[in-house]
Order: structure tokens, then sequence, then C-alpha cells
């Protein structure tokens, strides 16, 4: 498994943050996409949509399941991976890099994410 | 094995039509005629025989082979409850004569079999009535969510909130949403529902919850044994519960679900009562109602009538109307009508009894060759277990495939590791369950000792491993037929 890295943020539901002054970037963490296996498809938000903590926003599907995508950050969307759309692969091959899912303008700092080691520890916990 | 169109030589047919009638040209607008022949295959009937024959062949079925699909429930059909829905009075009924006026004298029989299945169900389940209107089991689904959304509708209320379990069949929220309803997910806890999740969300949501959707030995084929507490917390805010009929296979004549508080059930025919799967013929899926839902159930019901006769009932203004079309698939009831009279209360006792035992002789002697969660528990039906650490489950299904035993449900549900999920049913022998012992043994083993020999299989069979990722990336759902 690839290390996490030091300077993101998680959530219990495996979505990992990076604060970028007003803004986060959201992805699924490495732990996610070696659960769900070979990543088939993204269903990701619109730009301009509003994410609530804890609340839906989106799902991947797999060959083994489809999953819903929990959102860590309250915001609006600014961005989306559009890369996605024909290459989802890359949420396996590189989740914290070119498998990012969506960029957010914030509406409230950030509360409650885990630091990388705290989300190892939840991560050992769920095996 | 080559398409039916690869066997195709021009010129070759069947028989040859000679007629001087004019064809469709005389009939049909200019504009609506073909310009050139659709590409048909061009074969002789022999051709045809064959190249279906060995279709068939190829298939895989539970008469041929031991079939141990973890929550489908692969039981054997007997085959007389064919014979028994063949018979001429039943195929010959045309299903619009009970609904002319005075028709119903002239569809008693068919009537009485409807009435009698429904008061058998009744009698297993603990429920005050059936519908027999859905065509399937998650069509059923639909049906009791929408019978619990208009009993709250007719108390003058709109509940938002559908409390169900992690575990859940993936059917359920669908149904739910369907329905109208907002999905709460309820975290299991040691395998089952979590009664203290279920007093949060219902303090959480107040007075929102419509109701829960159990499955009862749950998705892991444990009891749930905080039942009488959950029940207590739904009914105290007037929330219903739902019972998930697939599981039912293992609790005829040990717990009828009426009794144990539910309010409302779909069961699935085909995994309890040996009618067929899937492309075996068109579903159904019976729902039982508790007392309170009964005025909402569809339009008609058959009813007995003072003199003992029986008609259809149209009168029921709360219904929530049609669900399907006449009385659902009648054929299907009466095959499952057959098969409780066969067995009797006697025999389905002793058929969920021996579903049990054979599960749990699975799950015990696979003890050391898989990782079983909650191993120190009795199983009912079905049991989860892990690929062994550095095996996927996925392998292990392949393999079983190439040893010509139909592979487990893999990867549900999904809180549980590299899962599979054996079911094996009544039906089958200990020599069967011996043997898939063994085979899975053996893939384990070779699996430790050759890992990527694993990842090839099945060698042996029509079509081997398959790219199922590029499958699902790449869809192409289309063939040029022109």
């Amino acid at each position: 498994m690839a290390a996490n890295p030091q300077a993101l943020l998680y959530s219990k539901t495996h979505e990992w943050t990076r604060i970028e002054g007003d803004e986060a970037v959201v992805g699924i963490t490495d732990f996610a996409q070696e659960s769900l296996g070979d990543i088939t498809y993204v269903e990701l938000p619109a730009v301009g949509d509003r994410l609530d903590v804890e609340k839906e926003f989106g799902s991947v599907e797999s060959v083994k399941a489809a999953s819903d995508l929990v959102s860590p950050v309250a915001g609006e969307v600014v961005a989306i991976n559009e890369a996605l759309e024909n290459a989802p692969e890359a949420c396996n091959a590189d989740p914290y890099g070119k498998g990012w899912l969506v960029r957010v303008k914030l509406a409230a700092k950030p509360e409650g994410l885990m630091d990388a080691a705290a989300y190892e520890a939840h991560c050992a916990a769920e095996r | 094995m080559k398409t039916i169109f690869a066997a195709s030589v021009p010129g070759r047919t069947a028989c040859r039509v000679v007629s001087d009638a004019p064809g469709a040209a005389a009939m049909l607008p200019a504009g609506l005629l073909r310009r050139t022949p659709p590409r048909l295959p061009e074969c002789s009937e022999l051709d045809v025989v064959r190249h279906f024959t060995r279709l068939s062949q190829m298939n895989y079925s539970v008469d041929a082979n031991f079939y141990p699909l973890g929550s489908c429930t692969m039981k054997y059909n007997p085959k007389f409850t064919e014979y028994v829905a063949a018979l001429p009075g039943f195929v010959r009924l045309h299903p619009l004569v009970a609904q002319l006026e005075g028709g119903a004298e002239e569809a008693q029989g068919a009537l009485h079999c409807l009435y009698e299945t429904e008061q058998l169900l009744c009698e297993l389940t603990g429920m005050r009535a059936f519908t027999f209107q859905p065509m399937a089991g998650a069509n059923g689904e639909f049906t009791g969510v929408s019978l619990i959304a208009a009993y709250h509708r007719a108390k003058g209320r709109q509940r938002q909130i559908m409390l169900i379990p992690d575990a859940a069949h993936g059917t359920n929220p669908a149904s739910a949403s369907l329905a109208g309803f907002t999905v709460c997910n309820l975290e299991s806890r040691d395998g089952m529902v979590d009664p203290e999740a279920v007093a949060n969300a219902i303090q959480q949501h107040s007075d929102n919850v419509a109701g829960l959707m159990m499955t009862c030995p749950n998705t892991l084929g444990l009891m749930e044994t905080h039942l009488p507490r959950i029940v207590e917390a739904l009914h105290a805010v007037d929330a219903l519960l739902y019972y998930d009929g697939a599981n039912m296979n293992a609790i005829m004549g040990k717990l009828r679900v009426g009794d144990a508080g539910f309010d409302v059930v779909h069961l699935n025919v085909h995994k309890t009562f040996g009618t067929p799967h899937g492309g075996g013929g068109p579903g159904a899926g019976p729902v039982g109602v508790s007392e309170r839902l009964l005025p909402f159930l569809p339009a008609p019901r058959v009813v007995r009538r003072q003199d003992g006769s029986f008609a259809l009932n149209y009168d029921l203004p709360q219904s929530v109307g049609h669900i399907g079309p006449f009385y659902g698939s009648f054929g299907v009831i009466i095959k499952a009508l057959a098969y409780m009279l066969r067995l009797g209360g006697e025999g389905l006792a002793r058929a969920s009894e021996y579903a049990v035992l054979n599960a749990n002789y699975l799950k015990k002697r696979l003890e050391d060759v898989l990782e079983i969660p909650f191993r120190q528990r009795h199983c009912a039906h079905e049991f989860v277990a892990s690929a062994p650490e550095g095996l996927r489950a996925l392998d292990i299904a392949k393999a079983l495939l190439e040893r010509g035993i139909h592979a487990p449900t893999i990867y549900f549900p999904l809180i549980v590791h590299e899962c599979l999920m054996p079911e094996p049913t009544e039906s089958e022998s200990k020599e069967t369950l011996d043997a898939f012992v063994d085979a899975v043994r053996d893939i384990v083993l070779s699996g430790r000792a050759e890992p990527e020999k694993l990842h090839e299989e099945p060698r042996h069979l029509p079509v081997r491993r398959l790219d199922e990722t590029a499958a699902a990336r790449h869809m192409v759902l289309t063939e040029d037929m022109t």
C-alpha cells in the first residue's frame, strides 16, 4: 500500500482533503481504492454544486461494488476532474495525484478530520 | 463457440415458402418498407437444432451441478410443480375471464388456488393477508414500502426516513428511494443490527422515521438477536417494520415474522418455494401485511363469499392501486402452492432445518481453510467467509468454476473483506458438500503454492478469465446487424 501523504487530512469514510488557501481538493484514499478494486466509473457533482459535510456528493463504481462519495468539507464545487470520465483508473493508479475528484471553495474550515497517523490506525481497525 | 450468424451460408434455409399471395409490399406504405433484407442467419433446421442444443449444454444449472450461490437460495426445483402448473385447466384459462361480469363463476378453481396459497402463506408467516400482484422480489419490496408510505399518508403525515442496515441487499435502498423515501444507513455491530444505532436514528430524525427494512437472518447468515428491542423501538414511534424475505428459507416453521412484530413482508417464491429462478420464467414476489396495512393492499383481492365460492373484490378505496397486471404471475404462484402442499408444514420446517444444518456443516469444515468471521456463532442457511490472507475471493471463485462447481456469491456483503458467501440449501447431500470442501481446500493450497496459476483459472471452460474491468470501462452494447 502506498503511504498516505502527511500533508493531507482524512475522513472515516476514506476521502482525503488537501487545503490550499480557501479552497480544498478532495479524493479517495489508497485504502479506499484498494478495497474497491478496479474502478470503472466515477460520478461527480457539477461545478457550482454545494457540498455539505458528511453528505453524499457522488459515487464510485468498481467491479466489486458501487460506493457513495461522502464529502469531508462544506463549500461550492469550483472544478471537477473531468479526465476521470474516460480514465477512472487514475483513482486506482494515483489516488493522491491524478485521481483527485473535486476542488471546493470552502464555506467553513474543515473540522473533525484525521491526520495520516490517526487515519492509518483507523484503517488498521477496519481490516 | 461461434454465433449462429457465423454458421450462416447464403441461400440455406429450413423450409421454402411457395406462395402467390402478395407479401408485405402489398400491405405497407412504401416509406415503411426496408430497402435491403435484414441480415438474418441462413441455416438448415439441423444447424439450428445443433447450435442451440450445444448452447444449452454450456449452460450451468442446478439440475446439472452444485450451485451454492449465497443469498440466492438456488435450491432444486422439483419437477412435479411444472406438471401441476401446466395442467390444461390452468394453462387454457384466460386471465380476463375472472374479471368479466359473472366470470368469477368460470374461474372458481383458479381463484380457489390463489385463496388457498394466501391462507398457507399467512399460516407460515403469521401475516394477516397477502397480495400476489408483485412480479418479483424487488417489485415486492417496492410494493411493501409503498404500503408503508400509504399507511403514514392515511394518518395525515409525510414520513421521509427509511432505516436500512449496512448489510442489506442493494435492492432495499433502491426500492425505498423509488417509493420516495430518504435512506438512512444503520451501521452493524457484531454482525447484527445495533439497537443503539436504531434508537439514535429514531432520536435524530424524531417523528420522521417511516420504517425499517430488515433481512432476518441477515446477509451475514446470522439471526438478529436484538429483534424484540428493535421492534419495540420502531413501534413506539408508530414506524413500521419491513421483513425482506430473501432468507426465509432458514426459518420456515420456526419463526413467524408476523408474530415477531413485522408489519410487511415480501417473499421470493423462487428462493423458498421451489419456483424457477430468473430465466426459468417470470418471477413472483408475494407481499404479506399485518392488520394495519390491510386496507392499502393492491386491488383486486380474492375473497371467499358466504356460500364458500370465490370472487374478486375491487372495492378497496384506500388501495395503493395496481402493482402488476391481473393477479401476478399465476403459473408461478401455482408452483409455489404445489410445493407447499407436497411438503406440508412438517416438510417445510424440515427443509429449513436441513438448509441450516448443511450450512453449519460447510462452515465447520471450512474453518481451517477460509477465514470465518463470527465463527463462534451458529450460522443460519448461509455464512460468510474471507479468502485467506494473500488470496482473492475472485480467484477462488474462478477456480471453483474450473472444477465444475458454481462459485458462491463474492464481494457481498460489502462489510466483509474479500467475501465469499456459500449457501448449500437443503437439497444437497453430504457427498456434494464434502466435494465442495475438498475443492476449496485444494484451491487454497495450490493458490498458496503458485498464486499466478490461480489468476489464470478457469482454463478449460467455454470462456476463460474475462477482463471484467475492461468490459465495464468500455461497454459495447450494440451489434452491427446491417
